[in-house]
């Protein structure tokens, strides 16, 4: 479904990704693996088309989209679910929701969308008609979340979707991934907490230093000892 | 030993801009002598224009709270002198011109102050125009008269007391950025709730650097009025006055001590330029510039020599290197 | 005497309320967890502590001495400093100043600034940013800038430290790490309260935990019995 070829990406001078190689394919969750600051929202960044590369190719579909701009991207079915999750402020939860299905197709099944997504976070039911910046930050995260949601994509791109929450929210959160995977809808999935990742992914890389050091089935990744050392804590 | 100082260290290159600004400062004490009464005259318009942007960029350069109350307080300086102006002393008139500045800013800023961003530089434009109108007001009602006379006073005269604004200004401005008073106020432009919780008493430090902003404002105003000789609430109170120490900062740009003072100083001149030549068009021709500067210069003209500075290091390293290889 | 204590505290956002008649105390030279869904009040709990935002009832005491109406600076000079969940550093200013800003403004007697500045030094080798003085802070990455945050805050000499998910979005060799700076600082005198979703953080190094759910206190105890909890598993740690 995804391909990235030979990537490479700048930020203004300096090289951040180099010669990345990537493939997902339909119905597959990949996780994303590294140590803070090693390129891993670089990338996709990169793919969702806020940033552009400086080298290399990334195919959806068959079609190159490394030179489209960002919504674009969103609208062949890309959903970036951006670090932090940002969700507008000024704007109630619901309304936050109704903007991820922006996209022509989406907008059309918006209700029935919202009635899934309710169903996934009950939360943000509850809090649905309240101004985004007065939720709690896991609440932040969980509509941003949401957002990306609504665009009904086909692949989903996740920053660190579990970032401050709680740690039953962190497994109902795994558990939604693996269910939008049954639904057919693919993950690129970046995260801190590694031995759950490697758990619910299928395959995973690993990137250091902007360049991708290890890939292979996420099992496999769980038994090799670089990994074990530098990122499930010996 | 300042903030400053500490961080960088001595050295014996430290030296050479305050001796150039030391000449700067001998040249401009002595112009009247060796200039025509024109230059004079002009040096007092471009001072003016310097002293208005440099202490609004004193305030609200590092906090980020947009003010448009230079108006209310240059004007405060004007009527002072118009009123007081026959009782007192010159020097001491334009010291009363900035003293009730001062303390009306004071008591704005304790009421304003809380008011975030877009807000807080409506409150101070309304400012503007409210003590304009209850001006007029209390003439028609009560003085019966429409405007002011103030004394006139020879142009050496003016000019020498503004330059003594001038340089107690930069003092001033130099003396708060080295200080802990100027990491006090970055630190509130830059995130005013982390500067709280680090020990900051914010409402403090920004009522009080605001009312001392205003205090030049307000003494520039009085010895100004000297010159204009005829004030009423509409040319005392102009609200065009708020705006271009605004434009000014963002001309000269904000990221440097100098950049106001650039900026002020090369719009007066522009001004000057333009009026005499295109005395019709020369409004059209300003708006011109001032777009152009904001859509390429956002930066100011700081960002110019910044950039440029950055383009000859990079260039130098690179030649460095081709010289290693 | 506890060092820090808040009695029957509460706080309401028009109608919803998010802190709930919450007692709690802290001990002097403990580590206390603050733990709780999302939405719970936990930071709301905090900004009430550190003066960000004014109680509605209660009360809370330091020291014995009530600071419920007191502004963020001045509880700050009395001895509280915390570190935001949203890292809140100021992206323009150099690593040093953040901590000389703090020391100068933020500390109760009046620190000279040459001395300020050989402290800064010192806690930011403390803290693990050695050599990055002159790094304007938004050059740094979210790792160091919450380090910087830690940092901020200890150069205010405080006697109490909040600290607000300070292992979010850490990989699990960089939480070890921070675990071990929280006891460093434990031990140089400095009572903590931390609020956490990384479970071994929170069960590794706090003495006591307090959890909250909907503004209320629902639980209290050391983490053995906090982690065996059925109320606390069932709302929060789910398994």
């Amino acid at each position: 479904m995804l391909e990235v070829i030979h990537l490479n990406t700048f930020y203004g001078k300096i090289q951040a990704l180099w010669d990345i190689n990537l493939k997902i394919n339909t119905a597959e969750i990949v996780a994303l693996i590294g140590a803070n600051g090693a390129g891993k929202s670089t990338l996709l960044k990169t793919i969702s088309g806020i940033i552009h590369p400086s080298s290399g190719n990334i195919l959806f579909l068959g079609k190159r989209i490394d030179n489209l701009a960002p919504h674009e991207i969103v609208e062949m079915g890309i959903s970036h679910v951006p670090e932090g999750g940002h969700p507008f402020p000024e704007m109630t939860v619901r309304e936050n929701l109704e903007l991820g299905a922006y996209p022509y197709q989406s907008w059309k099944q918006k209700n029935d969308t919202l009635k899934e997504v309710f169903q996934i976070f009950p939360r943000l039911q509850e809090r649905q008609n309240q101004l985004a910046r007065t939720l709690s930050g896991g609440e932040k995260q969980m509509l941003a979340m949401g957002r990306g949601l609504m665009s009904r994509p086909k692949l989903c791109l996740l920053d660190e979707p579990s970032y401050g929450l709680a740690p039953k929210t962190v497994l109902e959160l795994f558990k939604v991934i693996k269910t939008l995977r049954d639904r057919g809808i693919t993950i690129l999935l970046v995260e801190q907490n590694v031995k759950r990742t490697l758990e619910t992914a299928d395959r995973a890389y690993v990137i250091e230093n902007g360049r991708i050091a290890l890939e292979g089935k996420s099992g496999e990744l769980l038994q090799n000892e670089h990994v074990k050392a530098a990122y499930l804590g010996g | 030993m300042s903030v400053s100082d500490i961080k960088t260290g001595f050295s014996y290159k430290k030296l050479i801009v305050p001796a150039v600004l030391g000449l700067i400062l001998v040249l401009l004490a002595t112009l009247p002598v060796y200039t025509p009464s024109y230059t004079v005259v002009l040096m007092i318009t471009i001072l003016m224009y310097i002293i208005l942007t440099v202490s609004w960029a004193l305030f609200s350069g590092p906090t980020g709270y947009v003010s448009l109350a230079p108006s209310a307080f240059f004007g405060v300086g004007m009527y002072t002198a118009a009123i007081l102006g026959k009782e007192l002393h010159l020097a001491g008139m334009v010291i009363a011109g900035g003293l009730f500045s001062f303390v009306l800013a004071l008591i704005i800023g304790a009421i304003t102050l809380r008011l975030r961003g877009i807000y807080f530089a409506m409150f101070t434009f309304g400012l503007v125009v409210l003590i304009q109108q209850i001006l007029l007001w209390w003439e028609i009602t009560f003085t019966h008269t429409r405007g002011r006379f103030v004394i006139p006073v020879d142009n050496t005269t003016i000019y020498y007391i503004m330059l003594a604004i001038f340089v107690t200004l930069t003092l001033t401005v130099i003396f708060i950025r080295r200080s802990k008073y100027g990491l006090a106020l970055q630190s509130i432009g830059q995130d005013e709730e982390a500067a709280a919780h680090s020990g900051v008493n914010v409402t403090l430090v920004k009522v009080f650097t605001f009312a001392i902003s205003a205090l030049f404002m307000g003494a520039v105003g009085a010895i100004v009025a000297t010159r204009w000789t005829y004030i009423d609430p509409y040319i005392a109170f102009n609200p065009t006055f708020s705006f271009f120490p605004v434009l000014m900062s963002i001309f000269g740009g904000m990221g440097q001590l100098y950049g106001p003072y650039l900026g002020a100083a090369i719009f007066a001149y522009l001004e000057e330029l333009l009026i005499t030549n295109f005395e019709y068009y020369y409004m059209l021709i300003f708006g011109i510039i001032m777009v152009i500067t904001i859509v390429f210069l956002p930066s100011g003209i700081v960002g110019l020599i910044q950039r440029w500075r950055m383009m000859k290091w990079w260039k130098g390293g690179l030649a460095k290197d081709d010289a290693n290889t | 005497m506890p060092i820090l204590e808040g009695t029957k505290v509460c706080k309401n956002f028009g109608g919803l309320a998010a802190v709930s008649e919450v007692d709690f105390c802290l001990n002097q030279g403990e580590i206390l967890g603050l733990i709780g869904p999302n939405g719970a009040g936990k930071t709301t709990l905090f900004n009430l502590i550190s003066g960000a935002l004014v109680t509605r009832a209660g009360e809370i005491k330091f020291k014995n001495k009530t600071i419920s109406k007191m502004k963020p600076f001045q509880i700050c000079r009395h001895g509280i400093a915390r570190t935001f969940q949203s890292v809140k550093i100021f992206p323009d200013m150099t690593v040093l100043e953040h901590l000389l800003l703090s020391a100068i403004f933020g500390s109760a007697g009046r620190i000279p600034t040459r001395e300020a500045k050989r402290e800064a030094l010192n806690l930011l080798e403390f803290v693990g940013l050695k050599g990055l003085e002159n790094v304007p802070a938004r050059d740094l990455n979210l790792v160091r800038q919450k380090r910087l945050e830690v940092a901020r805050a200890l150069a205010s000499r405080p006697e109490v430290l909040l600290l607000d998910e300070l292992m979010a979005g850490l990989n699990p060799a960089e939480v070890a790490e921070a675990m071990e700076l929280v006891k460093k600082i434990r031990d140089s005198g400095i009572t903590i309260i931390m609020i956490e979703h990384v479970m071994k953080a929170i069960m590794g190094i706090c003495d006591r935990i307090i959890v909250l759910h909907h503004g209320e206190k629902i639980a209290e105890g050391t983490p053995q019995e906090i982690a065996s909890s059925k109320t606390v598993i069932e709302v929060y740690l789910g398994e």
